[in-house]
């Protein structure tokens, strides 16, 4: 059997979060009523003229430099010239030749914790076309311009990755640079990341490529993983079969898990790109670069790194952490309440994700807040309770039955008992009503005792109502035991 | 009133020696009595012209008028004008009424001057003799058989008819100045970037460039100054302080340097327009200019350069009219394709679809590198070229056009009407402003002196002019046509 190798490369779509249109005044808010957010300028009008957004030149150089790409200091605008109804000028404009972001890379981490590079060929700014709306108009179509001139940069990676799990991770990667710049709402459900994706298979030990299919409109994280396993298998299979892959665009089918090929001729375009007389070419110096960059947060991988290696974190925990900019910030906000990374990133991972996972809630809609969270981590390191009164004391505030932690516990009563006399009091009455299992207890050896004293430590527990502190009870139940 | 200039109109309202309603009323019953001949307007805005006079004329009781308050105006129909039919000759909008101003017009509006209407145009702006117009040729009113020019054809006509004291056009390859010189009148087109482009219906956006259209270069300098200047919504306009031109026409001309390019001097010029051209320079000797022969060795490729990269940018420009969203649509459409072609094919006219097909082709891959991107090499020699000559002189001169305004329906093939723009089009592809100035006739048919600067010498380039008009007495001529209506 032939041992097939994928490869994959991805065009991202990123829509950016500016105000207003690239080249218009006009809003870019989501949602609106058809055409009611368009302008003339969108609208495509005889002898209207596009100015440049200058936010979204500075988003896009925000993003070059979290992928550590070049800033070319020349960029271009082109216009694309084709028909399409959505398409109000007849052409879209773009950059082509020389983008605004050069060669980078974006390191992206593996579901085992491993990290890898891809390489970004380049970066660039360009418009966004209207809605074709098929439904709901009798046989004919309905054109929404809102979205028309909305800024998009489109993110072209080299041909790096192997699976679909790589191309997954690295649209993640991806998701998690633009959210953390604050350059895009990275809202898939409603178009803000969109993907083409150009997959094709060589045998395992080839140098040289296979023929390509580009699979277009793919929007979401699942999408592009059964997308890619649907195309990966459906080349493999063709060439078994003795056929080949022809170069084609296909669209990706979400009902139905498969791609299919676009009819040729929607593809058959020259689309004689040339430079737009209508705009400058964008000069920018070192000075503008480095203001952008003196304005850009910190970024995933480096608050991985830190994360790693400033606070001792585990290389998963670290990834899962820097994974979202909203998970980051929670995680370092309880951290600082309770002032202990580790509690905090088990907490973050564990009681506080599940039960996001569960409720199907982001991390931005807990209903537990991180100075709640930290103030619960530290009645636990503080031994005020104990880890499982602190369980309790968690789902307590998920339900909002108080405000803090202290409040719950106060309320339930659950504060540890500590005083070392009222537990030895609680200790002296068990041996006392138990001499049968003290006396076994007493006959046995040091392996089989560590067993038994659990049935000790249970009993005192109970006689607690769960409030004594476990370690203390263990340690002074082993003193009394052993003495006689 | 109608043989008066702008200024010495402007000077009438201010001493109230007529009303702008008067004023407007007069040129608008010529336009009625006169254009059915002439055909220089494709729609007269007379109603609200009559409004806005009012207004004006109340402005101007209350104290509230600037100097061009209530003063008549034409603009090609090219400019977007708010309410108003903007159809750049074109079938395709015939029934485009503009939903904004054109910069220009906006400007012209808070002067308060007055447009009477828009006027007549080779479709697109395509064309030198005002024949592609949807709506019509325009005639010339010194020889009703004649063409008036192109593409701003109609504003020509309308200025030296009388119509009115001053009309805007554009200028692609020579659309304000050959016009210009085949009516006898004065038209200036400004460096590019000077005059904001916003409104002004694209036809290749890296020449296209509004100007006046008047009888005196003291009457351009006035207009300029009213609608030059940065414009945030043309990113080719250039930040730059509009002179006070009117202030600087009669700096003197004692020790100009005047260089005549041999290349304007050569084959296929006309003797007659040669001898005017000749005689005005003499003019200008005669003030105390010096002059000298120069080269601009690249002239001979000017026409093939840009035919080149204005179809290029047109083809894309046009693509926006296929029937979807405003303009003419075809009836019945079966599906996409039929409604892009049929709307196409009835909505423009044949210089235009020959434009779009040279220019889709020139971009097309595989020929992109051979006619594009070699264009653009040539349009930076030619570029050199004025940019040495100026090294050496002040201002260049020569013919506007190699003719005389030639006969309706004379050029049939369109590289002969091509060649008419020969001493014009370089100057576009310089992007430098250039004039052409009313210098004699040739026969009945006037001809024009084109006087050329450095890229924003419009101060010097309208003193030069209005000097020579101070010296002469060409701009004063009036056709016979028309003569009889007061």
């Amino acid at each position: 059997m032939m041992q097939w190798e994928t490869v994959i490369g991805l065009e991202v779509h990123v829509q950016l979060a500016t105000q207003s249109k690239i080249f218009s005044g006009a809003s870019t808010a989501f949602g609106a009523e058809p055409n009611t957010q368009a302008c003339a300028v969108d609208l495509g009008m005889p002898g209207v003229l596009p100015v440049l957004n200058e936010n979204a030149v500075a988003m896009a150089v925000k993003f070059g430099l979290a992928v550590d790409a070049e800033i070319p200091e020349t960029s271009l605008f082109e216009r694309k010239n084709y028909f399409y109804p959505d398409l109000p000028k007849g052409y879209q404009t773009s950059q082509m030749a020389q983008p605004i972001v050069g060669p980078g890379k974006v390191e992206i981490t593996l579901d085992d914790g491993s990290t890898r590079s891809v390489r970004i060929h380049h970066a660039h700014l360009e418009e966004d076309a209207g809605k074709s709306l098929h439904e709901d108009y009798h046989g004919m179509t309905g054109i929404d311009l809102n979205r028309a001139g909305t800024p998009l940069l489109e993110i072209v990676s080299e041909p790096d990755m192997r699976s679909a799990k790589e191309a997954v991770a690295y649209i993640k990667a991806l998701h998690a640079i633009v959210t953390y710049l604050g350059i895009s709402d990275g809202n898939m459900a409603e178009g803000s990341m969109r993907c083409d994706v150009n997959v094709s298979v060589r045998p395992k030990g080839q140098a040289a490529f296979g023929t390509r299919a580009e699979i277009k409109n793919v929007n979401s994280f699942r999408f592009v993983e059964k997308a890619i396993a649907f195309e990966v298998e459906r080349q493999i299979e063709l060439i078994e079969d003795g056929g080949q892959v022809v170069q084609e665009t296909r669209l990706f089918d979400p009902e139905r898990d498969e791609t299919r090929g676009m009819r040729t001729k929607e593809e058959a375009n020259d689309y004689r790109y040339f430079p737009c007389p209508d705009l400058l070419p964008v000069t920018l110096d070192g000075a503008y670069v480095d203001h952008q960059r003196a304005l850009m947060p910190e970024l995933p991988s480096e608050k991985r790194h830190r994360f790693e290696n400033q606070l001792g974190l585990s290389a998963y925990d670290a990834g899962v952490l820097a994974s979202s900019r909203a998970m980051a910030e929670y995680f370092e906000a309880v951290k600082d309440v309770c002032g202990d990374a580790k509690q905090a990133a088990n907490w973050v991972q564990g009681e506080l994700s599940a039960n996001l996972n569960r409720e199907n809630l982001e991390i931005g809609d807990s209903p537990v807040t991180a100075e709640q969270l930290g103030g619960l981590i530290q009645r636990v390191m503080d031994d005020t309770i104990s880890g499982k009164a602190a369980k309790q004391v968690f789902q307590a505030l998920w339900d909002g039955e108080a405000d803090s932690a202290d409040a719950i516990i106060e309320a339930r009563g659950l504060k540890q008992v500590t005083d070392t006399g009222a537990i030895e009091g609680m200790i002296d009455q068990v041996i006392a009503d138990s001499p049968v299992q003290v006396a076994q207890y007493r006959e046995a050896d040091e392996a089989k005792r560590g067993k038994m004293i659990g049935y000790f430590v249970g009993q005192v527990m109970k006689a607690s109502r769960g409030t004594a502190n476990p370690q203390q009870v263990n340690s002074l139940l082993k003193q009394k035991l052993d003495q006689a | 009133m109608h043989d008066k200039t702008l200024t010495e109109l402007a000077a009438g309202l201010q001493a109230g020696e007529f009303s702008s309603r008067e004023l407007c009323q007069a040129a608008l019953e010529r336009i009625e009595h006169l254009d059915g001949e002439l055909n220089s307007f494709i729609t007269v805005t007379a109603e609200q012209a009559l409004a806005n006079a009012d207004a004006a004329d109340r402005a101007r009781e209350a104290g509230d008028a600037g100097p061009l308050a209530g003063l008549p105006l034409a603009l090609k129909d090219i400019f977007c004008t708010q309410g108003v039919r903007t159809s750049c000759g074109s079938k395709m909008l015939d029934d485009f009424v503009s939903p904004y101003d054109a910069t220009v017009v906006e400007k012209l509006r808070q002067a308060g001057t007055i447009n009477l209407g828009k006027t007549n145009m080779d479709e697109f702006a395509m064309g030198s003799s005002n024949e592609n117009s949807f709506y019509g040729p325009v005639k010339n009113p010194w020889d009703l058989s004649a063409v008036p020019g192109g593409s701003s054809g109609g504003s020509a006509a309308a200025v030296a008819a009388g119509l009115v004291p001053a009309a805007l056009g554009t200028d692609t390859g020579g659309s304000i100045r050959q016009p210009a010189a085949f009516c006898g009148i004065t038209g200036l087109k400004p460096t590019y970037g000077r005059v904001s482009r916003y409104g002004m219906v694209a036809y290749a956006s890296s020449l296209d460039q509004g100007g006046p259209m008047a009888r005196t270069a003291a009457d351009c300098a006035l207009l300029l100054e009213t609608i030059a200047g940065h414009d945030v919504r043309d990113s080719t306009s250039v930040a730059r302080v509009v002179p006070d031109y009117s202030a600087e026409l009669d700096t003197s001309l004692a020790g100009l340097k005047i260089g005549l390019p041999k290349e304007y001097f050569g084959d296929g010029l006309d003797p007659e327009v040669e001898t005017a051209v000749r005689e005005a320079i003499k003019v200008y000797e005669s003030l105390g200019a010096k002059v000298c022969e120069v080269s601009l060795p690249h002239t001979h490729l000017a026409i093939p350069a840009y035919y080149v990269i204005a179809p290029a940018e047109a083809s894309s420009n046009l693509s926006r009219y296929d029937g979807v969203r405003f303009g003419h649509r075809c009836e019945d459409p079966t599906d996409l394709e039929d409604l892009y072609k049929r709307t196409r094919a009835e909505g423009f006219g044949e210089e235009v679809k020959r434009r779009i097909l040279i220019g889709t082709h020139t971009l097309s891959e595989g020929f992109f590198d051979a006619y594009y991107l070699k264009a653009q090499q040539v349009r930076r020699l030619i570029r050199q070229d004025f940019l040495d000559a100026f090294d050496e002189v002040d201002v260049l001169m020569g013919p506007t056009a190699p003719t005389p305004a030639f006969d309706l329906g004379a050029q049939k093939d369109p590289v002969s009407m091509y060649l008419q723009d020969i001493y014009t089009i370089a100057v576009n592809l310089a992007g430098i402003p250039g004039i052409s100035v009313p210098a004699g006739f040739a026969g009945n048919r006037p001809v024009g002196l084109q006087v050329l600067a450095p890229h924003f010498a419009e101060a010097q380039l309208l003193g030069v002019a209005h000097q020579f008009q101070q010296a002469t007495d060409w701009h004063l001529k009036r056709p016979a046509f028309g003569k009889e209506m007061a």
